[in-house]
């Protein structure tokens, strides 16, 4: 059987793309972001995924104005890097898992998702950012293969979290119900906030995004209730991509182990935040803590964190 | 003819891209669109006005484009991520395009987000600026949260806790510590 293992969030932004393409790693702007993942990258080599699920937005390559999904799943073999207007970023060209996402398409539509099958697609930054940030800069190819599902977010509305999170267990449901012995990371990508569009662009919300990480880890249904207006009043525009990684979250267990989190700002326009959460090896053994009131100790960011020995670089806290 | 009034038309500086302007902008959209072409690329540097034509831009729209007015094309239906396009084609970095778009050189851009970013203090709505705003933002909060009040109520007035946003200050930050 198939087996979601862990869940990455991670932000995709563009301009990590063109510092890793134009060799600025070592610049110290760039290194503040970049030293982030690096246990990352560790941590990616040891639980080596035999398939990684990526759920992103295209950002006005593949998809124009002409067709807007609002999930569209990558079920081709292949997904070449896509020409963003400097020439397609020089990545291995994407391989694709197509049994199993065909797989996962049947199932998720006869659980009731109605999702976009998509069998020729190019792929943006919004995914071969964070696969960089995860799996370095191979020159030939990608250590996994992986399924692209990309998500509208780009026009108003995108799905609600709500839904975001509900698709995740469908997806869950969908691998556990493949014949074939594979360990599947899963990928939500984007945020944290931003705006980069009008006369408000720049705006970064430091706490709203590690309220939201808290409860990513802690308290994931907290953040479902999360109405689109707050998103965009609060985290910017463009932070409304926040709600991919709730697709992440609901394919994982209610209970996970946050393994590592980093956040810095910023990133171009955008805070960069992280986080990787694996499904609890042992079910029962973080309830007890947690246990006397959830709802209270998910709502302390500091007594939860203190909770685990989780590494955290704390780089450059930003109000 | 007017824009229909949504809830989010009230954070300040901000244009929503949706179906309305989704509808609206597809000219813009695919004008901004085809610029991934360098032979349209070079059409549209020969001669813009002619080269917009294909598109069926109303007058405002065109005038926007080529006055390169960002926000204008972001108001009448242009999106971010194709409007950038066009900075592009013009050879500007998106970081100078953002700070156009909100009045500032590129330089003070550049330093606000280096310093953090814009604070949200003050720019979460247009209704009820800055002073008014904590109040206002109540009332939006408590809008919204009726909708999900009958689910659970302790929840939301946890919920409204742990978020310190729509309590007054004091009390919020006391709860927190």
């Amino acid at each position: 059987m198939a087996k979601i293992i862990a869940g990455i969030g991670s932000s995709h932004v563009p301009a990590i793309g063109a510092a890793l393409d134009n060799g600025k790693t070592e610049e110290p702007y760039w290194k503040r972001v970049f030293s982030g993942f690096e246990k990352s990258k560790e941590w990616m080599a040891k639980t080596k995924p035999d398939v990684a699920i990526v759920v992103y937005n295209d950002h006005a390559s593949a998809f124009s104005v002409e067709m807007i999904p609002t999930f569209a799943l990558g079920c081709a073999a292949e997904f070449p890097p896509a020409d963003e207007g400097w020439g397609p970023r020089p990545v291995p060209v994407v391989k694709g898992h197509p049994a199993l996402a065909a797989h996962i398409a049947q199932s998720v539509i006869l659980d009731e998702f109605d999702l976009t099958i998509v069998n020729k697609m190019e792929v943006d930054h919004g995914l071969t950012v964070p696969m960089n940030l995860l799996f370095g800069q191979p020159k030939d190819a990608w250590p996994c293969p992986v399924i692209p599902l990309a998500v509208n977010v780009v026009m108003y509305p995108p799905p609600t979290g709500h839904r975001c999170y509900m698709l995740g267990k469908a997806l869950r449901r969908a691998v556990e119900s493949y014949p074939e012995d594979l360990k599947v990371v899963i990928f939500g990508t984007g945020g944290l906030s931003h705006q980069i569009s009008g006369p408000r662009a720049g705006l970064i919300n430091s706490k709203w995004d590690k309220s939201f990480l808290d409860n990513l880890s802690k308290d994931p249904k907290k953040l479902t209730r999360i109405p689109h207006l707050e998103y965009m009043r609060e985290a910017g525009a463009e932070g409304i991509e926040m709600v991919m990684w709730l697709i992440m979250r609901g394919a994982l267990d209610d209970k996970v182990d946050e393994v590592y989190r980093f956040y810095t700002v910023p990133a171009s326009n955008t805070a960069v935040g992280h986080i990787i959460l694996e499904n609890a090896r042992k079910a029962s053994g973080t309830r007890k803590v947690a246990g006397k009131s959830k709802r209270g100790s998910a709502g302390k960011s500091r007594q939860a964190a203190a909770r685990k020995s989780i590494h955290r670089i704390a780089s450059k806290g930003k109000r | 003819m007017a824009r229909t009034q949504q809830d989010y038309d009230d954070i300040p500086g901000t244009f929503v891209f949706d179906a309305e302007r989704s509808r609206e902008g597809f000219g813009i959209n695919m004008f901004c669109m085809s610029l991934m072409k360098d032979d349209n690329r070079k059409a549209f540097k020969a001669n813009e006005a002619e080269y917009l034509k294909k598109f069926r831009l109303t007058p405002e729209q065109t005038e926007a484009v080529l006055k390169r007015d960002y926000n204008r094309m972001l108001e009448l239906g242009g999106n971010i991520y194709f409007t950038a396009k066009l900075g592009a084609t013009d050879g500007h970095s998106f970081q100078h395009l953002a700070a156009v778009m909100t009045g500032a050189s590129q330089q003070d851009y550049a330093a606000m987000m280096l310093g953090g970013g814009r604070s949200v203090e003050g720019n979460r709505s247009r209704s009820g600026k800055d002073k008014s705003a904590a109040k206002a933002k109540a009332g939006a909060k408590s809008a919204s949260k009726a909708a999900s009040a009958s689910k659970a109520k302790s929840k939301a007035s946890s919920k409204s806790k742990s978020k310190s946003k729509s309590k007054p200050k004091s009390k919020s930050s006391a709860k927190r510590k």
